[in-house]
């Protein structure tokens, strides 16, 4: 049924029609609005049976959505940013144990400074925690990933992170399809586990491992992420011949054919760089983008037959490795090894920093023209930079470093170019 | 208990088991049976953990009519009973991180009540449990949590006063003067502070969950019937059971029974029920002892006792607490003198 709804509805309700019993929930903005949707379908006995759990914490929230998963149930959360840093070591638990949880990040900035707005720091902090991190460029994708989350996760028995851009699509309304329960319970049978507490057949679940097989239970759980790869693929075929629709699998490609310029990114600035593209394709530029929704497994094989035709790729980013540069530019690199292409990062968006149109085009006629670095910020304002920068070399005790930049900003609260 | 049993003999402050009403009385293990935790772990030798998990928990497994699941802390009790293929436990458990073994209990207990509802299997009970380190301290919110919403869970706290798996490091469970590796007994004042630490069986009350009790393993039969009362009651529950732990209070093996009854008989460890937040039973001591029979045979607290070391202020200090646990939570007898601790007429057993 189409629907106009806002995109955390839409979440919620699709997660609904997988049929969880059991959902933990801790309040963090963005993700509050998921939740919030959940509790009150759970309440209101719409979607039962079902546990929905208020927890104290995120930390209690993936431990919870474990003991559940362990005991044979359906177990779903969501959470953002700090939440998701708070929560890490049951991250990093819950797929070492091969629990097949599914998580909604709605991706928000990492503090300090402490910032509710979108960028991909947090999910990008946990990408060797043995999740597989699919990122959603639209409502609709982010819909149709849950639905497909479940069942890879419950078919791997590993569990699934879907990443969607905080505020830009959890709080945006826009028409989505909404399933029909039929069609999700023709495309998800119900949870099948592979290890269970039960106690009829007592099992003893997290022992200890030492150095005589740790290697290899980390292996396996790479040789998951490698099925995944095959799976994510036909999963993304099957739900087209199930639903209609097309959710792309490891890559969605855009003008590549032709392209000698492509620009990488992940998330809902696929919209926004498409729209910059088609604008700079009627002046006569060979330029395409190519979205990454599967960022763990990091598809290396596809990436590269999708961009070995090209000359040069600008890596657009939400996230930032400080010290080094890009993230998923480091990813991109290593798919694209012993091929001589010209390689830009661009850190972008960061905390929210709005990415327009405006912005990419100057960039992409910079990245065109050869003239764009290896590593630059989109719209940093050096002035504010520079001059804590001075202010540093001047004195000792310069002051809080964020607070000194707010001052010289003045007041304003979000910065659009 | 139908009557008050009476000590007949002088000297002793057993109870010889034909005094007792036959439910209450010991009973030899047979072959029938069943351990939780099956022998072969590697526990320390004398390790009161050991000794009162493996009674609570099959204490529990009988009063489910064996469905049981336990989630399990990391810590001591998680490593010396499951380094793979020798897993001790004989009942589905789960071990999953050092701080969520309440919230993981959580999950498992909602886990059930939905499979129930669906059809499956009923009447599956949950315990989780871990040492103080796991409890009192990195666990404490997960714990609090899971009491708030009084959810379906048996908590068990298995209490040796530090974190001895980690090589005997101070948690907010060891008591002031106590030596570990983080309290070294060096300075003016040696070994862990005065004035710390958490009451975490009153913190449990403070939740109004349905049960809180705390056990020694010196009465094992005290601690079954908690364990047994808690089973028979839904919702959050607590137990806090003191484990001497021979390696990490400088103990000789033989004394982990001993020095479980010395820590409740002077006073320092009281034991006693609650319902909703309200003491309900308590443990009444037998022969009051004062604190240093007790603190005496444990290394930790050797520097009270070393010459010239002026521990006599700090013994002075230990003996209060021990003084006001005894008025605070009446754990003498009022036939019991309060000055020397003699019996002045019959005595009850506790």
């Amino acid at each position: 049924m189409i629907r106009q709804i806002e995109g955390s509805r839409a979440v919620a309700e699709a997660v609904a029609l997988c049929r969880p019993e059991v959902i933990c929930a801790y309040p963090i903005s963005p993700q509050t609005h998921i939740v919030e949707g959940l509790g009150e379908l759970v309440k209101s006995g719409t979607l039962a049976p079902c546990e929905f759990i208020n927890v104290e914490s995120e930390f209690a929230a993936m431990s919870v959505a474990i003991g559940a998963s362990a005991a044979g149930a359906r177990a779903y959360t969501a959470t953002a940013s700090q939440g998701l840093l708070f929560m890490a070591e049951a991250v990093y638990n819950a797929s070492g144990l091969g629990l097949p949880i599914v998580m909604t990040v709605a991706n928000r900035a990492i503090g300090a400074p402490i910032n509710i707005w979108n960028d991909h720091s947090d999910s990008m902090s946990q990408r060797d925690c043995g999740w597989i991190q699919l990122f959603a460029a639209h409502n609709q994708e982010a819909l149709d990933l849950h639905i497909q989350a479940f069942r890879l996760a419950e078919e791997l028995s590993m569990p699934v992170m879907v990443c969607m851009d905080g505020f830009i699509l959890t709080h945006a309304f826009e028409q989505v399809d909404m399933p029909a329960q039929a069609q999700v319970d023709a495309f998800l049978p119900p949870y099948e586990p592979r290890q269970l507490l039960d106690v009829d057949e007592p099992v003893s679940i997290g022992a200890m491992v030492g150095p005589e097989a740790f290697m290899e239970v980390r292996y396996l759980a790479h040789a998951k992420q490698l099925q995944a790869l095959q799976r994510i693929p036909q999963l993304a075929e099957e739900f087209q011949r199930c639903f209609g629709r097309n959710t792309c699998g490891l890559l969605r490609g855009y003008h590549l054919a032709d392209a000698d310029t492509v620009v990488v990114a992940l998330g809902s600035v696929l919209g926004t760089l498409r729209e910059t593209v088609d604008e700079l394709r009627r002046d006569g530029r060979r330029i395409g983008v190519l979205g990454i929704t599967s960022f763990r497994p990091f598809p290396l094989a596809a990436v590269r037959e999708a961009l070995q035709g090209a000359q040069r790729v600008v890596v657009l980013e939400k996230s930032f490795s400080v010290g080094l540069g890009g993230v998923v530019s480091t990813d991109v690199r290593l798919a694209l090894s012993g091929l001589s292409l010209r390689g830009c990062t661009v850190v972008a968006g960061l905390g929210g920093r709005a990415i327009t149109r405006a912005s990419l085009t100057r960039m992409l006629l910079e990245a065109l023209a050869d003239k764009l670095p290896p590593l630059s910020f989109l719209d940093l304002d050096w002035r504010i930079v520079n001059r804590q920068l001075e202010r540093e070399a001047q004195m000792r005790r310069s002051g809080p470093t964020a607070e000194n930049l707010l001052r010289d900003v003045g007041t304003v609260a979000s910065k659009v170019n | 208990m139908s009557q008050p049993v009476k000590f007949y003999q002088t000297g002793t402050f057993t109870v010889g088991n034909r005094l007792l009403a036959p439910e209450q009385r010991s009973v030899q293990a047979s072959t029938e049976r069943a351990n939780a935790l099956n022998s072969g772990h590697r526990a320390c030798q004398g390790c009161g953990e050991a000794l009162g998990a493996r009674y609570a928990v099959d204490a529990a497994l009988r009063a489910s009519g064996g469905k049981l699941i336990a989630a399990n802390a990391t810590g001591c009790l998680e490593v010396f009973s499951t380094p793979y293929p020798e897993t001790s436990w004989q009942l589905p458990w789960i071990h999953s991180l050092f701080g969520n073994a309440a919230a993981v209990g959580t999950g498992i207990a909602a886990a059930l009540k939905v499979k129930a509802l669906k059809g499956g299997r009923s009447g599956v009970r949950v315990i989780a449990q871990g040492g103080d380190g796991g409890t009192t301290d990195i666990g404490f919110g997960c714990l609090s949590g899971m009491f708030e919403r009084n959810d379906d869970v048996l908590y068990i706290c298995y209490d040796n006063q530090g974190y001895m798996n980690t090589g005997v490091q101070r948690s907010s469970a060891t008591p002031p003067a106590a030596r570990t590796a983080t309290t070294m007994a060096v300075g003016d004042a040696p070994g862990a502070a005065f004035g710390q630490g958490k009451k975490l069986p009153l913190i449990a009350m403070a939740h109004e969950i349905p049960y809180v009790a705390t056990a020694t393993v010196a009465e094992l039969h005290d601690l079954e019937a908690k364990v047994e009362k808690a089973m028979g009651l839904h919702g959050a529950r607590y137990l806090h059971v003191l484990v001497p732990c021979p390696l990490g209070w400088g103990a000789a093996s033989r004394d982990t029974i001993a020095l479980a009854r010395l820590a409740r008989e002077c006073g320092l460890f009281p034991v006693f029920e609650a319902e909703r937040g309200e003491i309900t039973a308590v443990g009444k001591i037998r022969r009051r002892v004062p604190v240093a029979d007790y603190l005496r045979p444990q290394k930790r607290f050797a520097h009270l006792f070393a010459d010239g070391a002026g521990g006599t202020d700090a013994l002075a200090r230990i003996q209060a607490q021990a003084d006001h646990n005894i008025r605070r939570f009446g754990l003498l007898d009022e036939r019991t003198d309060e000055r020397t601790g003699e019996r002045t007429g019959e005595q009850t057993a506790a």
